[in-house]
């Protein structure tokens, strides 16, 4: 696994603080005379004997996890986020084989912060790395069993019978001897009152059982999210509730100076108030519309803070994204090596052919289409309620208790579905709404709701961070890789966001290290360079542009040594099984290696390139096959096979796949943060362009289950995207292609 | 003023300039049509106003008095709007579904326009915008939706 997020939430885990949360007292206070209009699904399974459970070990507190209703459905409280990657319906297969209970008939729902739910190792739980199958499998699975194993105590107790003569079928426990059955929601009122088993005391189905395990099964989400039903954080609304918008300082350390037109908009009709925040000023209003106008309205002189708040970072007026490319590229920051076998230095001192060239990667944004808000709302119980778009309740749980002086315990964190995310609602000093939203409704009185506006949005999403990574590669006489050297200036979103440590940070070069090929001398090493602007994870995180980099460096040192890069990747991995596997399976899913340029039956040129990438405990292997067309990159076709392992449900990982695709496509093609005067240039969709319909080629999948352990799927599909692209226009070009997004290139036809 | 959404007459009382997104999810609780961009890029806010599709993040909402608006929460009333949730939940379309209100939208418009879009037909106007790259699969339910034979992903 990566440590990123792990990493995230590690200082909150250091404070070994539990959440003592009461589950009635929860109960109350989501369905309480309070809530109003509430229209959420929010609260937990009622009955008796739940606080016997609370000191349990996370992820074997069944009533706080399930609840079964009188006709047999099944609420599930998912400990993970579901943000379109699918999560609800894996949990819900993966409970459900165990529980011996369809996933059809489950409904899931985002689970509240709380203790029980931190399944991860029994520590943490955040919805990020690609970690939510693969590192609570075995925890959920038993969560099923330990299910299955209190209804079958409770009906023998009905029945009269000893439990060893019961069996399941999917709803029901079923006493063979007397042909009598009874269905889980007749026996759940008891069960669910019975003390929770030892979590050691069940056996697991051996996998040769499985019904819905590995089987595709349908999203339960998906008429929901074609009938506009879905609810996100954007869609709350509170009784009482005043509505916000913002206006951002233009570059972060500034703050309100003065309001010139202060009382000239407090009177506009419909405003509440005009309130002065940390870095921007505010505008309530019962509308939300009204208040956007008037913040717009607002005429602010903006002066340099006096003292900056925690975390954030200073931008610079004459801050330029280019000039800082430029200077990465030249950084003769110290070197910290992160992989190294051999004497690199050496080899590539004394090799026969030496090839040498520096990568560039860009600032993006994660341009999830649903913009942050936050709904906040103070009771009279001194409690506050929290709805925000959030991959990990516990971390804005306590920093939000930091923030208010309250008990964790007070602060109850809704996490209604994400419009997507893509590592954006992480917690991130001075890029979300929520410190906004409390600070507002602590003012008025009366619970606030902010939206940030697009624009508000691309000020202040932090940034996939940017690297120059120099390289150098030394081959023998046959023309084969000796050595190469990786020096990549850049700065690691981690130590970015939790400062720097005395290592360097893992999710600054993975995918520049950990990469398979048989390269006897290696070295790969960061030079650490401070950015200005604020960083952030973003899908597939360091891979999501170290595998370009590596990989198309790869093909250049193939070109060099005058061998066909597929063949030459073959030749690197033959003593890797799996990975060669892989490489056979992408090839064949193509029909076949060819790399070009070849002409096309429609007359067009064409040629295809290779990518490989080992991101997140998963291998993926890419081909893309491109031609060029009014001086633009057309990419007509992805294939691309993912080795997860073990798949869950394979309709999900094709999804992931062609998503993640699209998300490499669309880096590689055309996006960039661009940073002028201390300010991104494109504050909307119109400037900041991402992969339109018209853009998506189809993309082929192939799933191979190699049967190693079970890694991600959300994010291991992106990082080899951009590098088979990149591959495929060198070879078409004969340029090798060193930057991204290809846009800034422009081709000849 | 009054607006007349989903079969329903409503009586308004929002300003003039205020656009029709933010009347559907503030003043009338219609929250499925969604917020993106504000700028007619990315389509998440797509309605039917006398059955085509319009943008209404930008349309303020005194232009429509009279008009007969469509959202996603009336778009299963229509047979045809029916025909394409059918088809997005058989090909298993959306992902995170933020965009997907909006694309439901735009090809209930299509296909009330053009019963059988080619290709290009589709090109030309399933244009919004999805994050999470759904694309491959919007493609395959137009396609079965146009009545021709074609992958289900």
């Amino acid at each position: 696994m990566t440590g990123h997020p792990a990493a995230l939430c590690a200082a909150e885990l250091a404070s070994g603080r539990p959440l003592n949360l009461s589950r009635r007292g929860f109960l109350r206070g989501a369905l309480g005379a309070g809530a109003g209009t509430l229209i959420l699904g929010v609260g937990l399974p009622a009955g008796p004997a739940r606080a016997q459970a609370a000191a349990a070990a996370p992820g074997t507190n069944v009533p706080a996890f399930l609840e079964i209703r009188p006709d047999g459905t099944v609420r599930l409280l998912s400990p993970f986020v579901e943000g379109g990657q699918g999560i609800f319906t894996g949990m819900a297969q993966i409970v459900g084989e165990e529980l011996d209970a369809d996933p059809a008939v489950f409904t899931v729902e985002n689970a509240p912060a709380g203790a029980d739910y931190l399944v991860i190792g029994g520590q943490m739980r955040i919805t990020g790395g690609s970690m939510s199958v693969r590192l609570s499998y075995p925890v959920m699975r038993r969560l099923g069993a330990l299910a299955r194993a209190m209804l079958i105590e409770a009906a023998a107790a009905e029945l009269g019978v000893p439990a060893r003569e019961l069996s399941t079928e999917p709803g029901r426990v079923v006493h063979a001897a007397s042909g009598r059955d009874l269905g889980y929601g007749a026996l759940a009122g008891a069960a669910f009152d019975l003390a929770v088993p030892d979590p050691d005391s069940v056996t697991l189905k051996d996998p040769s059982a499985f019904r819905w395990i590995g089987r595709e099964q349908p999203r339960l989400d998906v008429h929901d999210k074609s009938t506009g039903r879905a609810e996100y954080a954007i869609d709350i609304r509170v009784e009482g509730m005043l509505q916000a918008a913002v206006s951002h300082a233009p570059r972060l350390g500034l703050t309100v100076g003065t309001i010139r037109n202060r009382e000239e908009v407090a009177a506009l009709p419909g405003v509440a108030a005009v309130e002065v925040l940390d870095g921007a000023v505010a505008v309530l209003a019962e509308r939300w519309w009204t208040a956007k106008r008037a913040v717009e309205a607002l005429e602010v002189d903006w002066v340099p803070f006096d003292t900056l708040p925690e975390g954030w970072r200073e931008m610079p007026a004459d801050f330029s994204s280019a000039d800082f490319a430029a200077a990465l590229a030249a950084s003769e920051a110290d070197e910290t090596e992160a992989e190294a076998e051999g004497d690199a230095p050496g080899v590539l001192a004394g090799a026969e052919t030496v090839i040498s060239a520096t990568y560039h990667s860009q600032y993006l944004n994660h341009a999830q289409l649903e913009p942050p808000s936050a709904v906040a709302r103070f009771n009279g119980d001194g409690t506050l309620d929290l709805w925000l778009p959030n991959q990990a309740p516990e971390q804005y749980q306590s920093t939000v208790a930091g923030l208010t002086g309250l008990d964790p315990a007070q602060v109850r964190i809704h996490s209604p579905m994400l419009g997507g995310f893509f590592g954006r609602h992480f917690l991130y000093p001075a890029a979300s709404p929520y410190p906004q939203a409390i600070e507002l409704a602590r003012r008025a009185g009366r619970p606030v709701k902010m939206i940030w506006t697009r624009e508000q949005e691309f000020l202040r999403d932090p940034l996939r961070p940017m690297a120059a990574v120099r390289f150098r590669g030394a081959l023998d006489g046959d023309g084969l890789p000796l050595a190469i050297e990786a020096v990549s200036a850049t700065e690691g979103p981690t130590e970015a966001i939790n400062g720097r440590g005395d290592q360097v940070d893992p999710t600054a070069l993975e995918g520049l290290t950990g990469k398979a090929y048989a390269i006897p001398t290696r070295r790969m090493a960061q030079a650490y360079v401070r950015n200005p602007a604020m960083l952030a994870y973003w899908r597939s995180v360091g891979n999501s542009m170290n595998d370009f980099f590596y990989e198309c460096f790869l093909d250049e040192m193939a070109a060099a040594g005058g061998q066909d890069p597929f063949e030459l990747r073959r030749h690197l991995l033959r003593d890797d099984a799996r990975l060669s596997a892989l490489l056979e399976a992408v090839a064949d899913l193509s029909g076949g290696w060819k790399r070009g340029p070849y002409d096309a039956p429609d007359g067009t040129r064409r040629a295809r390139g290779i990518g490989m990438a080992s991101p997140f405990g998963s291998e993926a292997a890419a081909i893309a096959e491109v031609s060029i067309a009014a001086g633009r990159v057309v990419v007509h076709d992805v294939w691309e096979v993912l080795d997860p392992g073990q798949a869950v449900n394979p309709a999900l990982v094709r999804q992931q796949v062609r998503g993640a695709a699209a998300l490499g496509l669309s880096q590689v093609l055309m996006e960039e943060s661009v940073w002028q005067d201390g300010a991104p240039v494109a504050r909307n969709y119109d400037m900041y362009r991402i992969l339109p319909p018209g853009d998506m080629p189809p993309v082929h999948v192939g799933i191979l289950e190699s049967g190693a352990q079970i890694g991600g799927v959300g994010e291991p599909p992106l990082p080899a995207v951009p590098p088979a692209v990149a591959n495929a226009v060198a070879a078409l070009t004969g340029q090798p292609v060193r930057r991204m997004p290809l846009s800034r290139m422009s081709f000849e036809s | 003023m009054q607006l007349t959404v989903n079969g329903t007459p409503r009586e308004i009382d929002a300003p003039g300039d205020t656009p029709l997104l933010w009347v559907l999810r503030d003043d009338l609780g219609l929250t499925g049509t969604k917020y993106g961009c504000g700028l007619a890029q990315c389509g998440a806010c797509s309605v039917l106003v006398d059955g085509q599709v319009m943008r209404s993040c930008v349309t303020p909402v005194e232009m429509l008095e009279g008009a007969e608006i469509t959202t996603i929460e009336a778009i299963e009333s229509d047979p045809v709007g029916a025909r394409v949730v059918e088809k997005w939940v058989e090909h298993q379309v959306p992902q995170c579904g933020y965009c997907q209100s909006g694309q439901v939208v735009a090809a209930t418009a299509l296909l009330k326009e053009i019963p059988e879009p080619t290709e290009e037909d589709i090109r030309a106007t399933m244009v919004n915008l999805c994050r999470c790259g759904t694309y491959n699969y919007i493609r395959a339910a137009m396609t079965d939706l146009a009545g021709r034979e074609g992958e289900t992903l």
